[in-house]
This record gives structure tokens, sequence and C-alpha cells, in this order.
């Protein structure tokens, strides 16, 4: 049988370096914020005839618009970020370019949010993730109630859970440092999206440990890994046929919800490792109590490599 | 007859139902039209408008003037004849109005955001014009006496009676021509009397739009030219419904074009149906027989989700296309922890019969326990969403709700009657897992 439970501290090491990458690349570059979450326009133009990146950023130059982002995208459409436009600066722009380069212009689309708006969404995605995460932690915790520690199920969860946020958070970090990738309220769904998916996953492996216990006489880390064997191959299915119908929307279902479909996609593997691999494995340690073991800088004598 | 011929019959009597409200995607079923496409899917103006309550009559409540608002909103927009537009209030100041289609956006911008208090300013004071620094006329509001005779009154939009586009017969111009109520009148006929053969002006939000000299004295008629036609007809409209009771301004607009919108809508179903299909085949090719069951009862669920969207209505947007592609990942996730959880107890060398009985109890407890986990993170979803506005984040909370919802039905239901018939009739011997028959 394989001995996934004895590898839980190879799981952990491995969990805590990607968790620190993510957090020394979100700690570094942020997350570049999207029309949602800072004051300012943006919008997607095309033209007909094309026109030159050059003579579209002096044209938006001598319009009074010098700072203004442009971006080149693959289907020939120019992505341009401002300043907050009202409608009709908008119009007094767009009849410019027209004019000015001779080329008629669509705007395929225009997003403006104001300063208002923006601190909203902050607070609003801070709110319900954090309100998530609660509902989550108590759900479980009433779930898993006629267990001796139902809290440390829910707190389980809730690390692996917090793990998929920030491996999800962390990739768009650096997405948004080397790609240009903004975050905007979508990114904030695919996020709680995240986090149903992560404690969808983790509760058929608990389900399985419960189901176990109630009729196993093994050691607990026994219980956990034949619950985790018994279960792995639900895991990857479901995993796998979800991953084909995101795969299939991110190539194909079009650019405005590319970005979103990515943090699903992420968000979905991160899940399946980290409800084998984290969210059961924690169990382990809570009940057994190997908290010493979990301190990189405990002196040597007391715990050997060699038992990891 | 059996229960399991009772149940099949009801799923063909389902799925026969659902797939006539759904097809044709446009037709009109139930007295609900066509599948309703939000913004993003067909094109159109997503406006959120921030009222600013601080400048509000002290005598209502901020909901009376949220209220008002909202329904002023609508009265311009139906008076102009758009249509299908969504007006909702957001929180306690803030007003969401969508615009779908394609149309002059920054006339419907104009015609819902402006406030048009209408006002009538004078340029003399004893009889005699006033100049500001720079020699222009200083027009200052124009009053008069009430009916009372005690009464002192500057002449705005309030007291008047109607207003109405109209040709002027010398220029050949549109004009909004206006009357005055019994009161209004009184005041014209005053403000007339004292101005005449000089300038007065007509004031819209605190800007000039009309000047002209009083000819002769008037009193319950007017008229406002040198404007554009459509912004007669929207000024017209305006001052019969009233001044809006704040000032709006715009904090939020998202607009998509409708090429774009119906290419996203294209994109996203081809990737849909395809992701769909690759799932399909995925479960016949890994479960065989037992795969090709969920295949079928997958092909009911959607038409049962479908018909559901179209039945509520759900407002399908971009991401709420996504979220029924991922319940369809979902539906198929309950049908997978029950197939394998069907080889274990097969494997464990129980009778079939039995097995597909044991593993669809002990499947459920995970089923459902791990499904609450999703309808708890739709419920915050739809609350972020509804608190800022954000018409796709909903969209994506309703249709992964509905489609997960519907998958613990589908996937206990009609898995569950379709594999006991099919081997309750002995029209298939066994499910052929390929790790039972190995063992076997």
């Amino acid at each position: 049988m394989l001995d996934f439970v004895g590898k839980r501290y190879w799981f952990f090491l491995f969990s805590a370096l990607l968790s620190l990458v993510c957090i020394v690349s979100l700690v570094l570059f942020g997350l570049k914020p999207g029309i949602d979450f800072r004051s300012g326009s943006s919008m997607t133009l095309s033209f007909e005839p094309p026109v030159s990146e050059n003579d579209l950023r002096s044209v938006l130059a001598e319009s009074g618009y010098g700072n203004a982002v442009v971006r080149h995208t693959s289907d020939d459409d120019y992505i341009i970020r401002m300043d907050e436009l009202n409608a009709d600066q908008n119009r007094n722009l767009l009849e410019n370019i027209n004019t000015k380069l001779a080329t008629t212009t669509t705007q395929k689309d225009f997003s403006s949010s104001s300063e208002v708006v923006a601190s909203n969404t902050v607070k609003y995605a801070a709110i319900a993730i954090v309100v998530a995460s609660l509902c989550i932690l108590l759900y479980i915790s009433f779930t898993f109630r006629k267990m001796p520690k139902p809290f440390s199920w829910g707190i389980c969860a809730i690390i692996a859970l917090v793990f998929n946020v920030l491996v999800v958070a962390g990739i768009f970090s650096l997405l948004g440092k080397f790609a240009d990738v903004e975050v905007d309220a979508l990114f904030i769904t695919g996020m709680l999206t995240v986090v149903g998916y992560s404690v969808h996953d983790t509760i058929v492996v608990f389900d399985r440990i419960r189901e176990n216990l109630s009729h196993s006489s093994g050691s607990f880390e026994n219980v956990v890994n034949s619950s985790i064997i018994q279960t792995i191959i639900r895991s990857l299915n479901t995993s796998l046929t979800i991953l084909f119908v995101l795969v299939a929307l991110f190539l194909l279902g079009g650019p405005t919800i590319r970005n979103f479909v990515l943090v699903l996609i992420i968000g979905c593997i991160a899940g399946t490792y980290s409800s084998i691999c984290n969210a059961s494995q924690f169990l382990i340690v809570v009940e057994n109590k190997e908290y010493s073991r979990l301190n990189p800088f405990r002196k040597r004598n007391q715990g050997s490599l060699s038992e990891f | 007859m059996n229960r399991n011929s009772v149940f099949l019959i009801l799923i063909v009597l389902l799925l026969g139902l659902s797939l006539w409200v759904v097809l044709p995607p446009d037709g009109e079923r139930l007295g609900k039209k066509g599948f309703q496409f939000g913004l993003d899917l067909q094109g159109g103006t997503h406006l959120v408008y921030q009222a600013d309550l601080s400048k509000k009559d002290a005598t209502m409540t901020d909901g009376q003037v949220m209220d008002s608002l909202v329904r002023k909103i609508e009265q311009r927009v139906n008076a102009y004849g758009t249509g299908d537009l969504q007006i909702a209030k957001q929180g306690d100041d803030k007003i969401v109005v969508d615009i779908p289609g394609v149309r002059d956006i920054d006339e419907a911008i104009s015609l819902i955001g402006n406030v048009a208090i209408l006002e009538v300013y004078e340029a003399i004071e004893k009889g005699e014009y006033v100049y500001n620094a720079d020699g222009s006329y200083a027009y200052h509001p124009a009053s008069g006496t009430l009916s009372d005779g005690s009464t002192t009154d500057t002449l705005t939009g309030k007291y008047l009676k109607s207003a109405s586009v109209g040709l002027d017969s010398t220029t050949n111009k549109a004009v909004v021509q206006f009357t005055w109520n019994d009161e209004g009148a009184i005041l014209f006929e005053q403000i007339t009397t004292r101005n005449l053969n000089k300038y007065i002006a007509i004031y819209l939000d605190g800007v000039i739009i009309s000047e002209a000299v009083v000819n002769s004295v008037i009193s319950d008629v007017g008229m406002i030219s040198g404007m554009e036609a459509k912004d007669c007809q929207n000024l017209a409209i305006q001052l019969n419904i009233g001044a809006l009771d704040v000032p709006l301004e715009i904090i939020q607009r998202a607009d998509v074009d409708a090429t774009l919108g119906s290419d996203s809508l294209n994109k996203s179903l081809i990737a849909g149906i395809i992701g769909i299909i690759i799932v399909a085949a995925f479960m016949i090719y890994y479960y065989g027989v037992s795969g090709t069951i969920v295949a079928v009862s997958l092909a009911i669920y959607c038409s049962i989700v479908l018909a559901i969207y179209k039945l509520l209505p759900v407002t399908l947007t971009l991401p709420s296309i996504a979220g029924f592609v991922i319940s369809v990942g979902m539906a198929v996730d309950a049908n997978i922890l029950i197939f394998e959880r069907l080889k274990e107890e097969l494997l464990a060398g129980r009778n079939l019969r039995y097995a597909i009985d044991e593993a669809f109890r002990r499947a459920w407890p995970s089923i459902r326990d791990s499904n609450i986990a999703t309808f708890i993170t739709c419920g915050i979803l739809y609350w972020f969403g509804s608190s800022f506005g954000a018409f796709m984040v909903k969209g994506f909370a309703i249709t992964l709700f509905i489609g997960v919802a519907v998958s613990m039905f589908s996937a206990i239901l009609i898995t569950r009657s379709f594999i006991k018939l099919l081997i309750g009739e002995g029209i298939i011997k066994g499910l052929s897992f390929r790790e039972v028959k190995k063992n076997a």
C-alpha cells in the first residue's frame, strides 16, 4: 500500500516552499490592480484602417493623456488604461483619434470607475473572503461535530484553503509582474470559487476518514492513509473532468474570461494537491500533537531527518 | 409495473418537458421569453450612479429620495422609448442602470443623469440692465408674487404643467414648448411685464440654454429655442417628469460592444460544448457501461438546468456560462464518487444489486457535505456581487448554485434509476469496471 502519510513532512516542505515563493512575490510585486480596484478608465479600441502604436501614443499625448498606458493585443486591438474619463472626454478623445489618424475607431469596450468604487471593491472583496473562510470553518466544525476535536477538522480545512488562495494570488502576482495580468472583480469571484472547491475536495477525504474511523481499530495515521488511497482516484478523476472543461474555456472561450478561468485552473490543481497532501495530513499533526516537528529550527537530536 | 419503470417514465417526461422549454433558444415558453443574456454577451452599458444625498430636501428620508430617483429615471427612460433597461437601487445611495444593445450611449447618459432644474433668469434690477465685470448681462433668478398675494418665489420647473417638442415656424428648427401651471402663469406674467423688450434667459441645471427678448407680455406658455433636435426631446421628457431630487454622479461605467458580446457568446458556447463532450468521452472511456449511463444522465442534467435558466429567468453572462460548465464538472464528481464506491463494494465481493444500493447510500454524505460547502460560497458570492453591482459575479453565483443543486438530484435519482433499471431488466449484465474484471 502506498504510504502517503509517512511522507507528510516532505509534502509540508514542498507546500511551505511554494507558499514562501508566493508570499515573497506578493510582498515584492503585489497584485496588479485592474479597473475594479483603482480609479480610472480602460478601453479596448480597434481601428480600420489600422494605426501604429506610436501614432496612437502621440494623439493620446496631444489630447492631454500623456500618462495613458497603451498595450497592443494579439488580436491587433489596443488596450488603453488612463485616468478616469467622463462621457464627453471619452467622445472627444475618440473623435480626436479619428480625425488625426484618419481612421475609424471601434470602442469594443470601455470601463471606468471612481475612487469610491475602487475602495468599496477592495473592502467587499476582503469581507467576502474572510466571511467565506469563517463560514466554512464553522460548517466543517459542525459537520464533524461527533469527532473528538471537531474544530481541528475545520482548522485543517482552512489551512488547505489558505494555501490554495495563496498559490493563486502568488501566481497572479508573478503574472502581473511579468505578463501584465491584472486582477479584477472576476479574479475575486474566481478566488471565492477556489475557496468553495478546495473545501469541497477536502470534505470528501475528511468524510472518508470519518467513516473509516467508525469501524477501524488501526492507528489514526493508517486510517488517514487508507482514506486518502480510497479517495485519490475520485479526486484525480474529478479534477481531470473539471480541468477538461476549464482548459476548453481557457483556450476557446475568448479573452474576457481568460484570466478568470486561469484562476479556476490553478485553484483546481492546488485544491486537489492540497486536499491530499495538506488538509488530511495536518489532521495527523493535530491529532498526534506533532507541533514541535513543524519547527524547522528544532534541535536535531529530538527528531532527525530520517524521520521524514 | 415496477418502481424503476415508473422512475424511468418520470425521467423521460422531465427530459421531454425540459427540451420543450429549452428549444428553440429564443422561443417563448410558459410565458417566458428566450434566454436572457447579460450586457457582456449582448453588448450594452452598465452605469452606477452615486446620489448626493447631502443635497436632499430635509423633509424627505433617504429612502424616499432614492425611490423617487429610481421612479423618475424609469419614467425618463420609458418616455424615451428605449425599453428593457434595468434600473435598481444598490446600497443606500447608489443606482445601477443597465442599458442593453447599441445606441447613442452619451445621449442616454445625459437623459438619465441630468438633474434638469429649469429656471427663468432676468438681467434687470429696478428696470435697468445690470452687467457683469466683462460687460455681459448679469442674469439672476427671476421671481414674482404668487396668487395668495404675499408669497414670493422664483419661477422654476416646478411650476410647469407640460412640455413638448415643437417646430419654430420661422427658423424651422426644433424647439421645446412648455406650459406653466396656474401659479407659474401668474409669475411669468409679472416677469414678462417688467422685462418687456428686454432679454430674459432660461437656465437648465445652472447653465444658460436659451436667451430671448420679450416681445409681449406672456402668461402661460413659453419656448426654448437654439438646441439640437435630440436635446429638445431629452429636455421635454425631463421637464415633464420633473427634476431629479438630488444630483447624480457616474462612479462606474462599463461598455461592451455588441460585436464583442456576440463573439464572446459564440466562443464560450463552443468551448463549453467541447468541454462537456470531452468529459462525457472521458467518463465512457474510464467507466465503460456505467460511464455511458453517466453521459446520458449528463445530457438530461444539462437540459434540466438550461430549462431552469430559461424559466426563472437567469441572466446569462460569460462567468455564468463558466459557472454552468463547472457545475457539469461537479455533477460528474457526484457520479465518480458513487462509481468509485461501487467498485470498492464489488471488489469486496458483494453482489451487484446490494453493491449498487450500498454505493449510493455511502457516497451520499460526501456528496451532500461537499456540495453544502459550495452552496455557502455561492451565497457569499451572491452577496459580494450585489453589494457592488457586479452583474457578472451575481450571474456566476446563481448558475453555480442551480447547477450544483440539480447535480445532486441528477446523480442520486437519474443515474441510479438508469443503473437499477438496466441491471434489473437484465439489459446489461454488469458494470464492466476494468479493475473489477481483472480481479474476477
